[in-house]
């Protein structure tokens, strides 16, 4: 039994906003997104309904499966390679820079995160082109012209472009954060560079490593403009499935069971990445 | 081991230099004559500029955002700052859930979070409304400035409020004499945050808003046109935009106080 308590206006005022607006309008329409997969499609119009249909028909096309293989293991590859060429960086930042100037570098970092990844991508567009500023410098020295866009690669630069920087600055904080005197204690007891980077380093900051990996995963496999600007959209990827199937007709339901795929896959990851991060402590 | 740290600052160099690349290059290119910039340069030109906000279409995506902004950075500091005094004044059961429900949603693909809206407003009748794009940009930048208040919470002695109660000040008035000056750097820098959240996005925009285009979704269906040097001069725009709001947020809730 609890006991009741006078109402408590006060309470309430600060406690609801939160709960009604994301909850109207964040949690509500993901359970409308998973309810409609079950829905009907007639004379262009949804129709309430309990069939399975749009998960039999989505989940039977080949279409649908090259793409999910294709998005997941670009967001796999973009999360080890951003991890891996974001360290450096990150390990100069966090151990041979001043405190000012690393603060200074990480507050750099955050304005990209927050200026549109748009217009940052059409800029890629100009300057990786056949014709553009990157070939006419190659071509001085006898190089290319090489094709850059609209392929595998064209992708992942915009993908580097939207994750390094967040990359970068979950690996400084876990970097910045090691007790110094642990690594100077194994450089004193004869471990070689190599030896105190792995032995030492590495598994102290594995939470802001996996999490930065993390994220570079999260954002890789929802994001739509590198496929679509910089990667040529062919073959597509889940989120121009999605956009795709929405856009064109108005085959919304079989577009939900897209998301809903792909929320489920993004679970499955996050899970297993949260183990690694934080998994393991005694 | 000086071979070794200089080396490092030179990859630290190029590193920013590939993130940066792209925002530079829009601005130089927003100068430049040529339709398809390459080396060497053409020559100056602000013929970019004149042209795209000489464009009706342009002025009225402009007026949008700003609507959708203003709108999105009361709202969602409101509530972000609500939920961080929650949590840093109360304890109670479901507080992880409650807190799931504060963070979880930027982590969402914007393309599924597009689709849902896009499918509910539907259904409840707000969807091509701004309303229903400023009701998913709360949903968006919410988070941000409930992580920002929290930070700003953490810093208080939370002795200070129980003081006040104690000299006899009700909790209304605590909150407004102790709490919310103590909080009102991060509540401004929630605003400058959540505005640039809200400006620059376009997934969700674009899925919602149907002929009420904001400007971000004004670039993309510019486009899928044509290569059209305009996207740069309305880039910088945008980008200036946002880059001036971001570093105010950050200017505000990281500055040394002298009085502190």
């Amino acid at each position: 039994m609890r006991t009741s308590r006078p109402l408590d206006v006060y309470r309430l005022v600060w406690r609801l906003p939160l709960l009604v607006w994301q909850g109207a309008f964040f949690v509500v329409p993901l359970a409308f997104l998973a309810a409609m997969t079950f829905w009907l499609v007639q004379n262009y119009r949804m129709e309430p309904a309990f069939v399975l249909t749009n998960w039999q028909k989505t989940l039977g096309r080949s279409v649908f499966w090259d793409a999910y293989w294709l998005t997941l293991g670009r967001a796999l590859l973009a999360g080890v390679l951003a991890s891996v060429v974001a360290f450096p960086a990150s390990y100069t930042l966090a151990f041979r820079m001043g405190d000012s100037a690393r603060r200074f570098a990480l507050m750099c970092l955050v304005v990209p995160f927050f200026t549109s990844f748009l217009v940052r991508a059409y800029a890629w567009q100009v300057i990786l082109a056949e014709g553009g500023p990157v070939n006419a410098a190659l071509g001085t020295i006898g190089l290319g012209p090489f094709t850059m866009l609209n392929s595998g690669f064209g992708a992942m630069v915009g993908y580097l472009t939207l994750v390094l920087p967040l990359v970068v600055i979950f690996q400084t904080w876990s970097l910045a954060a090691i007790d110094r005197s642990l690594i100077e204690a194994a450089g004193n007891l004869g471990a070689s560079p190599g030896r105190v980077l792995v032995s030492v380093i590495l598994p102290a900051a594995r939470t802001g490593l996996v999490l930065g990996a993390l994220f570079a995963f999260i954002m890789t496999f929802g994001d739509f403009v590198s496929p679509f600007y910089l990667g040529g959209s062919k073959p597509p990827t889940l989120t121009i499935l999605i956009i795709d199937t929405t856009k064109s007709g108005q085959q919304w339901p079989r577009a939900a069971v897209v998301a809903l795929m792909m929320i489920a896959t993004l679970f499955a990851v996050a899970a297993a990445a949260l183990r690694a991060a934080y998994g393991g402590r005694r | 081991m000086k071979a070794v740290s200089a080396l490092g600052r030179v990859y630290l160099a190029a590193l920013f230099l590939f993130i940066f690349a792209p925002i530079a290059a829009s601005f130089v290119f927003s100068f430049n004559s040529d339709r398809f910039p390459t080396l060497p340069l053409g020559h100056f030109t602000t013929e970019w500029y004149a042209r795209a906000f000489s464009r009706p279409e342009v002025w009225e995506a402009i007026r949008n955002s700003l609507i959708v902004a203003a709108a999105t950075s009361v709202l969602s500091t409101f509530i972000g700052f609500a939920t961080a005094y929650t949590d840093f004044r109360y304890g109670f059961r479901f507080k992880q859930a409650y807190l799931a429900l504060a963070l979880l949603p930027p982590t969402l693909p914007l393309v599924i979070l597009g689709l849902a809206m896009l499918a509910w407003l539907s259904q409840v009748g707000l969807s091509g409304t701004l309303a229903g794009i400023i009701i998913a940009h709360v949903v968006l930048a919410t988070p941000f400035a409930m992580a920002i208040c929290r930070l700003r919470l953490n810093q208080i002695d939370p002795s200070l409020e129980a003081a006040a109660w104690n000299l006899g000040a009700g909790q209304w008035m605590a909150m407004r004499h102790v709490i919310l000056p103590f909080c009102a750097p991060a509540i401004l820098s929630a605003l400058c945050l959540t505005a640039a959240v809200s400006f620059d996005e376009f997934v969700v925009a674009w899925f919602v808003s149907g002929l009420n285009r904001t400007v971000p979704v004004m670039i993309l269906e510019i486009l899928q046109g044509n290569v059209d040097p305009q996207i740069n001069a309305i880039g910088t725009v945008v980008f200036l935009t946002s880059m001036t709001l971001v570093i105010a947020a950050q200017v505000l809730i990281f500055r040394k106080r002298r009085h502190e």
